[in-house]
């Protein structure tokens, strides 16, 4: 899944040393991978491990809303499907939590910050699965999102997350069209399943263009990501290319995007499309989703609730360890 | 009372032809015991499934799914063979979503609600370790379908039986809390297992045609296993129970009413669409 930078204030006011600030902007520049026990600006440190951590919490939260669906998948191939798409999801969640923990904060600090709400995920998980046709959507248009952002983090400065995300895109790859198919199934189906079709096409659409982030304009940290090559395009341009690829998708199945000012522009040479709700975002943001709350409960629960399980590997790690030099 | 037709050898009918009892027989025994293997794999699959996102640890939870992945598979593979053996036109999924309670052929064990991660890796370790040991058996099986998936499925049973052991020494041997939790686990489990070991006329039948495995003959391996883990996790084996019997016709417990209510609701809700 995905992350959308959300911290609006980060201050990128640099009092690092001219000159190993100077080297690191050039190896930057010249495309090259930072790793990690190279020198990095504090900012820099501090920006990637914000982003890569609530990657990793979108990857972990977004197991809910598909686990939701993985009891009562209408078929056995669909139930398979399901679980290997939601198990790939805790795959990715584990490498960017490990890439991560090379900048230097350790898994149990970001999944604190995760329940302690410090740290955000992506504001899409935030939305419930009440229907089938929801695990369809997930997959078509917010995996699809997912890709149009992640593909260009396969070439992000930080080497860590850089291949991480080389093996996350192919995956998500497959979820994307995994999520169609089921969408496609719908579109064909019975009166019933296109009403399922479309009603999660109306619920999704909207929630899937601002995973995107702010527009440019309101996005102040766009500019120092791109300059030190975090982000490789502004977050208009990949709304602006999800919804030009996603529109002839829905064409093609019979679905109609539910946005009355959606069509194509020829002199553009894209397709001109209404205001996104931003307050809707931000409310969002703020922890104001419509499941936000059970989200958080059942991730705080899982984590709580199964702490003794935790504890007794270390101490039965630490028995063993005892025994060994003994 | 089973829905399906009665199962037990017919005493007169041996002749060959249109109307040949001995061939619809085989075919019977087929049928029961793909529908025994398949339901086994689905249904804790099924149940490992609704760990999904709640297990202790991401790396825990990427393991329960993924051996619920296997389980699923193991079924979608005996239970389309269940189907063709049947020959009335039934594929895995209208066999996983269209029977109700009575037709289900698996055993208590892998109906047990998760409770706590020490129950689920008590269920897991019993069930695995049979399971293991059963497929290994099964490779030789007369029945092409059956030897193939054996051969395949083997390999990852394997691997969920040494997870689970793992996971009961670590719990057995951690700490106090772990402990008490993983005995009761296991006291929870303990009464299920003799069932694993039950030959009816099913199961003697099936062997004795080379289709289906003796299961009686590796009683012993299994117990010896099962102790070692336990010896290993410093935890004491439960007092035998009394045995609770009757998956395999049909007659289970509470639990696996409620799982078939939310696995199958919503092929049930639309008889008329395809997914």
């Amino acid at each position: 899944m995905y992350t959308t930078e959300m911290q609006k204030t980060a201050q990128v006011v640099s009092a690092e040393d001219p000159e190993k600030l100077a080297a690191f902007e050039a190896r930057v520049a010249a495309d090259e991978f930072i790793e990690p026990k190279d020198w990095m600006p504090e900012a820099y440190r501090r920006t990637l491990t914000r982003q890569i951590s609530q990657h990793a919490h979108s990857e972990i939260v977004g197991m809910l809303p598909e686990g939701n669906w993985i009891t009562r998948a209408p078929s056995l191939r669909r139930k398979a499907i399901l679980l290997a798409k939601v198990q790939d999801e805790a795959g990715h969640g584990l490498y960017l939590y490990s890439a991560a923990e090379t900048l230097g904060t350790s898994r149990e600090e970001m999944i604190e910050a995760l329940h302690s709400g410090k740290a955000k995920y992506s504001t899409i998980f935030n939305y419930p699965t009440l229907i089938w046709a929801d695990i369809g959507a997930i997959g078509w248009l917010v995996d699809g999102a997912a890709i149009m952002n992640q593909v260009p983090l396969q070439r992000t400065s930080y080497g860590p997350y850089a291949r991480a995300m080389v093996r996350v895109c192919k995956e998500e790859s497959f979820h994307q069209r995994q999520g169609y198919e089921i969408m496609m199934h719908l579109a064909a189906g019975t009166p019933e399943q296109k009403r399922m079709a479309q009603d999660a096409l109306d619920r999704w659409w909207w929630p899937s263009l601002m995973m995107f982030g702010p527009t440019d304009d309101n996005s102040p940290n766009t500019a120092q990501s791109m300059r030190w090559r975090i982000k490789r395009d502004t977050n208009d341009e990949l709304r602006q290319k999800f919804v030009d690829i996603t529109k002839p998708q829905a064409d093609a199945i019979g679905l109609t995007v539910p946005d009355p000012d959606l069509r194509w522009n020829e002199e553009k040479g894209g397709h001109d499309f209404g205001a996104v709700d931003w307050e809707e975002f931000y409310a969002v943001v703020r922890g104001e989703g419509p499941v936000a709350r059970e989200r958080m409960k059942a991730r705080r629960e899982a984590w709580e609730s199964n702490a003794w399980v935790r504890e007794a590997a270390v101490a039965h790690a630490e028995k063993r360890a005892a025994r060994e030099a003994a | 009372m089973a829905s399906l037709p009665p199962i037990d050898v017919p005493t007169g009918a041996t002749g060959k032809g249109a109307f040949d009892s001995s061939a619809e027989e085989a075919r019977s025994v087929l049928f029961e015991t793909l529908l025994r293997l398949g339901d086994d794999s689905l249904i804790l699959g099924q149940r490992l499934g609704e760990w999904c996102g709640h297990a202790p640890s991401v790396e825990v939870d990427l393991s329960l799914a993924n051996m619920g992945l296997d389980l699923i598979g193991q079924a979608t593979h005996f239970l389309n063979a269940a189907g063709a053996a049947e020959g009335r036109g039934r594929d895995g999924d209208a066999l996983a979503f269209h029977r109700d309670v009575l037709d289900f052929r698996n055993c208590w064990l892998v109906e047990q609600p998760n409770g706590d991660f020490a129950q689920t890796m008590a269920r897991q370790l019993l069930f695995s370790t049979w399971q293991q040991l059963l497929f290994e058996r099964l490779t030789a099986s007369t029945d092409e379908t059956i030897a193939a998936v054996a051969a395949k499925a083997v390999k990852e049973v394997t691997y969920h039986a040494e997870l689970a052991s793992e996971w009961v020494i670590r719990l057995g041997d951690g700490t106090e809390e772990s402990r008490r939790r993983m005995q009761d686990g296991l006291d929870w489990m303990w009464r299920f297992v003799p069932e694993l070991f039950e030959m009816d006329a099913v199961a003697t039948e099936a062997a004795a045609r080379g289709i289906g495995a003796d299961v009686v003959a590796f009683r012993a391996d299994y117990d010896a296993r099962i102790a070692a883990v336990l010896a290993e996790a410093t935890l004491a084996a439960p007092k035998d129970q009394r045995p609770i019997l009757g998956g395999r016709r049909g007659h289970h417990g509470e639990h696996l009413g409620h799982l078939l209510a939310v696995m199958q609701f919503l092929p049930r809700t639309y008889p008329d669409a395809t997914w």
